[in-house]
């Protein structure tokens, strides 16, 4: 009897168990009509402009959000969106027309103190957003977010709205180049109900671009609809779009062929064998504004004595980048010849070759060079990189063969794996590596300034090597001055040769954004930010 | 009865604070987490120290779990970097994985408790050895293989299922997943069962059953197998903790956000509140386990009594 009695007992709590877990799931969304599906990754931070700085919460941005400028998806030039003019008399105080008949989706209309508070909200330290330097270059910028201490102004004194479509602009220095840097997301306007109901906004953005969110899960999905009463010329040609997450790529893919989603924008690098022969023309494979380096630990004495820039030149000769990038990467990365990236064009500042034989693979010379420049460091170079995330292990330890091969010393480098990327992060920002480390850039606006100025400019944000010069430094001050394009390029290209000279850090290669779609989409495309074009996306 | 699992329950205090105190630590070794928040490009400093001071990090370690353990107790389990409360991950996650577990025991219970006693009862017969046969590839076998070779199979090449779960992850879609993460415990289960019943079957208690002349069936159902599941209830008992803290492969072959995936985020990003917060969860899912799993001893086992 009395193991009767526990039997029911036990009974009645499985019941209660699956009870209470079977009513946690909701209703699958149905992908009905033109909407197509897309792979995605949960966003590292919450979806604010200014605190969005990776490339899956910006695709979200670029879908909802239209800014004053907007980088032509093909060339990748900053053409003119919401901005109906900017001028400027001296590259420093400029004038910015918002053109008339823009709103938000939810009615608001579009004014140039949608912008000015959308860019004081940003730039101001309370805020903790991420890519508030954007706003640095802005008169004030110091006062809202300073170095030490508490901020002293809450806004920029550098902003001031004049009317309703008009505001002033004036930056700390000279930038020609600032009206290009308005394309980035961290730049476009904010509607009230972001500052009214940031916790609801937050759940449910609201922009002013072709898309608008209908639904939001987060952690696994965000659906988005076509805005039927989007002002712009490059409203959307699907009725929406579904990103899914998806906690691997490798799903993702999988579920690409069975028919179960429509585009995967990063083909994973174990499928690259057979992603030919499983879709054919529906892949792409272009070039990015990625560039892979080597950077060095400069404020290390071992790595900044007189010989040891013989020796970066004589590591950068060692490695066979064609070899690399066909063996292990299958061709969806380019062997790096200087410090930018393809998708600038040559008018962007792109100059192929510019590396000249420096990065070019010739054991002999490497031998020669490291030698002349009295050995490695220690013997031995080790080469940091995490090991949590992309298949940086694998053209990590290619690397490291080819230059034990070309030195012909089987000790000559050896990788130096870190368990996750904050960690790698942590290390190499507080100057704690003591060789060269894996140094990813991944362009914020198609510049050449962008490539160059953040990592390699005396202190500057992504100079995580420290290396200082004043050469360098003098120049692309120069360039940020000049007003003619033509000629800033011009200085900044003599500043990237100065890296060169230099070896501040090897080039290795530029990356490739892929993508891979359904029989049901077309017109598929990726800009330079390697992100897939959704607007221009036709289904059926 | 009662007083005994009150001090198992009070035991249990002690286990909890030793676990979460020992991921706190474990978490704070790997570093500064604001260093990977912002990319491949340095927060500016003050950026970072406002962070620090949001996620609490400028203080000492110690402060950080009082202030932690303190707010645990009044159900705040802290914030993600992506803005979201942890308790709020952990609605969305947990439901997902406990169908999943339930799933799987499900399967791990009526397959392998049946292939065990049908082997155990034919011993040396050839079913029996083509079971043990396959139990042994089963367990040889990872499970990320055979996760993958099943989604393939069924999810690609035939198209009977979809290869991956869907955000609401109900129990139809959660079959095969659920039979990828019980495979190896299912074979465990049905080899426990096998030898428990092949070895009391020449017991006394059930020779004297069938003396009595009972039915089949009611030898092998009230006598035979309710003391050879002892074992079994044990094993299958801590394999819940197990396979709920475990499943992180099988949630990422299927794309499956749950515990594991959560877990996995959030060492990636050295997410301090999510990870701390998920095990202390898991901790407690495997004490409670284990209290149930000595608690259905009684009722197996009448014989054993607990003051």
């Amino acid at each position: 009897m009395r193991g009767a009695r526990h039997a029911t007992w036990v009974a009645g709590a499985m019941a209660l168990a699956l009870a209470t877990t079977a009513c946690g799931g909701g209703g699958d969304s149905g992908a009905g009509g033109e909407v197509l599906s897309s792979s995605w990754t949960d966003p590292q931070n919450p979806l604010e402009p200014a605190n969005t700085n990776e490339v899956q919460g910006g695709k979200v941005l670029s879908m909802i959000f239209r800014g004053l400028k907007q980088y032509n998806p093909k060339t990748g030039e900053a053409e003119d969106m919401l901005a109906e003019r900017i001028e400027t008399t001296d590259s420093r105080n400029y004038t910015i027309t918002v053109k008339d008949g823009w709103t938000f989706s939810d009615g608001e209309k579009v004014t140039a103190k949608s912008f000015v508070d959308a860019w004081n909200y940003g730039a101001s330290l309370k805020n903790n957003q991420k890519n508030a330097y954007f706003f640095s270059y802005i008169d004030g910028y110091d006062k809202v977010h300073p170095v030490k201490g508490e901020q002293s102004a809450e806004t920029m004194s550098g902003l001031k709205v004049v009317d309703d479509r008009t505001f002033t602009v004036r930056l700390s220095q000279k930038f020609s180049s600032f009206p290009d840097t308005l394309g980035y997301n961290a730049f476009v306007p904010l509607p009230r109900a972001f500052y009214d109901d940031h916790g609801g906004w937050l759940a449910k953005p609201v922009g002013n671009g072709p898309y608008t969110v209908e639904s939001y899960t987060k952690g696994s999905e965000m659906g988005l609809t076509r805005w039927d009463a989007y002002p712009g010329p490059d409203a959307a040609m699907n009725a929406g779009v579904t990103l899914k997450v998806y906690t691997d790529n490798n799903t993702a893919y999988t579920d690409l062929m069975a028919g179960n989603l429509d585009l995967v924008d990063d083909v994973p690098a174990q499928q690259l064998k057979n992603v030919r022969s499983d879709l054919g023309d529906r892949y792409l494979n272009t070039p990015a504004g990625i560039i892979q380096t080597l950077a060095f630990p400069h404020y290390d004495k071992a790595w900044n004595k007189p010989g040891s820039v013989k020796v970066r030149q004589g590591l950068s000769r060692a490695i066979d980048r064609d070899q690399i990038t066909k063996t292990i990467f299958q061709g969806t990365r380019t062997p790096a010849t200087d410090w930018t990236s393809p998708v600038l064009g040559a008018e962007g500042g792109y100059k192929e070759g510019l590396c000249g034989e420096w990065c070019q693979y010739d054991a002999a010379a490497a031998r020669k060079l490291i030698e002349e420049g009295g050995g490695l460091p220690g013997g031995q170079v080790k080469i940091t990189y995490n090991a949590d995330t992309g298949s940086h292990k694998l053209w990590v330890d290619a690397v490291c063969n080819s230059i034990n091969n070309a030195l012909d010393n089987d000790r000559a480098c050896v990788g130096n794996p870190i368990g996750t990327f904050a960690d790698f992060r942590s290390k190499s920002t507080t100057q704690k590596l003591s060789g060269p480390f894996r140094a990813g850039w991944q362009m914020d606006y198609p510049l050449t300034q962008n490539f160059l100025q953040p990592l390699y400019y005396t202190n500057a944000s992504s100079n995580d090597g420290k290396w200082s010069n004043e050469e360098f430094d003098k120049l692309v001050d120069e360039a940020n001055a000049e007003t003619d394009p033509a000629r800033a390029v011009e200085r900044f290209q003599k500043a990237e040769a100065v890296v060169r000279d230099n070896m501040a850090a090897i080039p290795l290669w530029y990356q490739n954004g892929s993508a891979g779609w359904s029989q049901r989409l077309s017109n598929v495309a990726l800009n330079p930010f390697s992100v897939p074009v959704y607007n221009e996306i036709k289904v059926g | 009865m009662g007083r005994y699992v009150v001090r198992r329950l009070v035991q249990m205090v002690p286990v909890f604070i030793g676990a979460t105190l020992l991921i706190f630590l474990m978490v704070n070794v790997m570093g500064d987490p604001v260093a990977g928040l912002c990319g491949d490009r340095q927060c500016d400093a003050a950026t970072a120290t406002q962070l620090r001071k949001e996620f609490g990090l400028d203080k000492p370690v110690w402060q950080q779990y009082l202030t932690y353990m303190g707010n645990v107790f009044t159900g705040d389990f802290g914030t993600a970097f992506n803005g979201q409360e942890v308790t709020e991950l952990m609605s969305t996650a947990f439901p997902v994985t406990i169908r999943l577990t339930i799933v799987a025991i499900l399967i791990e219970v009526l397959i392998g408790v049946t292939l065990g006693v049908v082997t155990g009862l034919q011993r040396g017969r050839p079913v029996d050895s083509g079971v043990l046969l396959l139990t042994l590839v089963v367990i040889s076998v990872p499970t990320f293989v055979t996760g993958l070779l099943l989604q393939l199979l069924l999810g690609v090449e035939w198209g009977w299922i979809r290869p991956s779960v869907s955000s609401s992850a109900p129990f139809g879609e959660l079959l095969i997943p659920g039979l990828v993460l019980a495979s190896v415990s299912l074979a465990y289960v049905t080899r426990l069962t096998r030898t428990s019943i092949a070895e009391n079957r020449r017991s006394d208690y059930v020779r004297t059953a069938i003396a009595k002349g009972l039915p089949r069936h009611r030898v092998v159902t009230r006598h035979l197998l309710r003391n050879s599941l002892i074992p079994v209830v044990t094993f299958i008992g801590s394999d819940i903790g197990f396979l709920m803290g475990g499943a992180i492969v099988t949630e990422r072959i299927f794309n499956i956000h749950g515990v594991g995936y959560q877990l996995y985020q959030g060492i990636l990003r050295q997410n301090t509140q999510t990870v701390v917060g998920f095990v202390t969860v898991l901790v407690l899912v495997f004490l409670l386990c284990n209290l149930v799993v000595d608690l259905l001893y009684a009722v197996l086992d009448p014989r054993i009594r607990y003051a």
